[in-house]
């Protein structure tokens, strides 16, 4: 016990000492959360709206100045034609045209119903069924008789098809994403820091010749490695803390959930990455190579976690992958408990998931760790 | 009456897949005593030694140090020998009292006796006033002399110094060797690699390794007699001429 707070003393005085280190630590992942959650958005916004007004009355010059006045739409040109609305799209000057028939007003007026055509750039799927949404949200809101129908590029000239407007599209418009991904940066930061961190600093002893001479010295494996590891787990309980005071005070993320049960869970799960960047240290001998194969994993790891891609919509075999991906679970957990607010029952199988890999990792990580080669 | 032995190998010998570090290599070395481990680079010294204190297990032969065994009792051996590796060992961002402190720490010394440790040797090596400096920011023969008094820290009855005063001037050295044989009077035993050939005139017994073997293994005084020539330096030449 006494020889595992000798080296943990030692560890935070070299950690704190470290000047490179420090800005790390601490800056990069503030960074990374204020960036990265405004960044990671997948909100629709600032459209380049354009429209042809071929009706050319108070209705429809209304129904433009709905366009104008939302945030989402940027109107950027009105066409007198067809043709250079769609030379507009081609060049990639405008995403959605949308065009007023004539005699709209008076189909208004006479049936009590009316059709407007759209058109949108659909190269981004994803993107276009949001522009979608949003065109039919202003103008059933404008007038509940007016009907959009979206014209497909290719047939732009023949029948316009209509499409069933979605009423509770409007979920979208309202949901702060920064609620969904601000959680998930959070996973992202604790898992990335601590595994660079704790990986790098193993290879580093190896690099300047120390862990030979620690290897020549009484000290336990296990007693070293507890050493070792310990400062980083609490670094990355450390940085969970200041991942949540920026969610709370910068972003007001909402937390439904209990905190505690978020600590008890990342006190288990650090202790998965800690395994990772020791059993990457034990195989490497270069700060460089331990960092490449740290990056590997983690590029791997978030892709694959949910983070930014539902894991529903992967190929099965994919989301098999899933399974064997701790991060994936930490993002599941962190959402779970702050947004929904469940409790330790409704976690209990990514807990146990992540204990086990804990262990496994911790396991094989200690295991390939020599002190006699 | 005898002394008793507290290094004894006996046919040690490390392989690296088809090649052969170390060769069947025996000797004993007596308590108290400077014992030279001399050879040509790559000749085996590194890994011969490192058997010996336990980082490297051995392919074949036996050897007990400080009466363990290389194989099954290293964690014991490694308790009671220092080490002082080529490369510099010490923790260049902790400072001279706090590298002390962490080694004495991790041998199991009390805090008490940490401080008195430090105390005593902070005065002999006359640092003082850099006892709070960083050790990164020391000559190098400053950190070399740190380096083997924090290896002796623990009292071990064994120290193993590979290369200890490579890169360090003649003054430092010489310094150097005068600490090593206040060591050897309190009874520890110096096993000592060099390649300077003057110091292997301080040792009292020298053994020489070419190409993983052990090809001489007596006092200086004698080698020079055996081998007809006046100095260490030229006992070497003729060895490791006689191989090419």
């Amino acid at each position: 016990m006494k020889t595992i707070a000798y080296i943990v003393q030692k560890e935070f005085k070299q950690i704190f000492r470290n000047k490179g280190m420090l800005p790390i630590i601490f800056i990069l992942p503030i960074l990374q959360l204020v960036i990265l959650s405004n960044a990671a958005t997948y909100e629709v916004k600032n459209i380049k709206f354009a429209y042809i007004d071929s009706d050319h009355t108070s209705t429809s010059r209304e129904l433009v100045e709905k366009f104008n006045a939302s945030t989402y739409f940027n109107v950027l040109a009105d066409f007198d034609s067809h043709d250079q609305a769609s030379s507009a799209m081609l060049a990639g000057d405008v995403d959605v045209i949308l065009e007023i028939p004539n005699n709209f007003e008076r189909h208004l007026l006479k049936e009590k119903k009316a059709s407007l055509s759209l058109i949108i750039n659909a190269i981004d799927g994803a993107a276009a069924g949001v522009e979608s949404g949003y065109v039919n949200q202003i103008v059933q809101n404008y007038n509940q008789n007016i009907k959009t129908e979206l014209m497909d590029a290719s047939q732009k000239a023949v029948q316009p098809v209509s499409i069933v407007s979605i009423p509770s599209f409007w979920y979208n418009v309202t949901l702060d994403y920064k609620t969904f991904m601000v959680p998930g940066i959070l996973v992202l930061l604790v898992t990335m820091i601590t595994l660079f961190l704790s990986g790098m600093n193993i290879v580093r002893e190896k690099e300047i010749g120390t862990l030979e001479q620690m290897n020549v010295t009484p000290i336990r494996k296990s007693q070293f490695i507890i050493g070792k590891l310990f400062p980083f787990w609490i670094i990355g309980m450390g940085l969970l803390t200041i991942g949540l005071i920026l969610a709370k005070v910068i972003f007001n993320i909402p937390m439904v959930g209990s905190l505690l049960l978020l600590y008890g869970y990342t006190s288990i799960y650090i202790l998965v990455v800690l395994g990772m960047g020791l059993f990457i240290s034990n195989f490497t001998d270069t700060q460089q190579q331990a960092m490449f194969i740290s990056w590997f994993f983690v590029v791997i790891f978030i892709l694959m976690s949910g983070l930014f891609t539902p894991i529903e919509s992967m190929p099965k075999w994919a989301q098999i992958i899933t399974e064997f991906n701790p991060v994936k679970y930490f993002v599941e957990i962190v959402r779970m408990v702050l947004l929904k607010g469940s409790g330790p029952l409704d976690i209990l199988p990514q807990v146990l998931k992540t204990l086990l890999y804990a262990i496994v990792m911790n396991g094989l990580a200690v295991w390939s760790y020599k002190k006699v080669s | 009456m005898k002394t008793e032995n507290v290094i004894e190998a006996k046919a040690l010998t490390k392989k690296f897949g088809d090649f052969t570090a170390v060769n069947k290599i025996s000797f004993e070395i007596k308590k108290g005593e400077i014992f030279g481990f001399l050879g040509a680079n790559g000749a085996g010294k590194t890994t011969a030694m490192k058997m010996l204190i336990g980082i490297s297990k051995p392919t074949s032969g036996q050897a007990n140090v400080a009466g363990f065994d290389v194989y099954t009792q290293t964690e014991n051996i490694k308790k009671n020998i220092g080490y002082m590796s080529q490369k510099f060992a010490l923790y260049d961002d902790l400072t001279v009292r706090e590298n002390i402190t962490f080694f004495g720490g991790i041998y199991g010394l009390s805090r008490k006796r940490i401080k008195e440790k430090t105390q005593q040797l902070v005065s002999e090596l006359g640092l003082e006033e850099i006892k709070h400096q960083l050790v990164g920011s020391l000559p190098l023969g400053w950190k070399q002399k740190l380096s083997f008094s924090v290896s002796l820290l623990h009292e071990p009855r064994i120290v193993f110094l590979d290369e200890p005063t490579g890169g360090v001037d003649p003054i430092t050295r010489r310094q150097f060797w005068e600490m090593i044989y206040k060591a050897a009077d309190r009874g520890t035993t110096i096993f000592v690699t060099t390649h300077y050939m003057d110091e292997a005139e301080y040792c009292d017994r020298v053994s020489i390794m070419v190409e993983g073997k052990i090809e001489a293994l007596d006092t200086p005084k004698e080698l020079k007699k055996q081998f007809k020539v006046d100095s260490m330096n030229d006992v070497f030449l003729r060895l490791a001429r006689n191989i090419e």
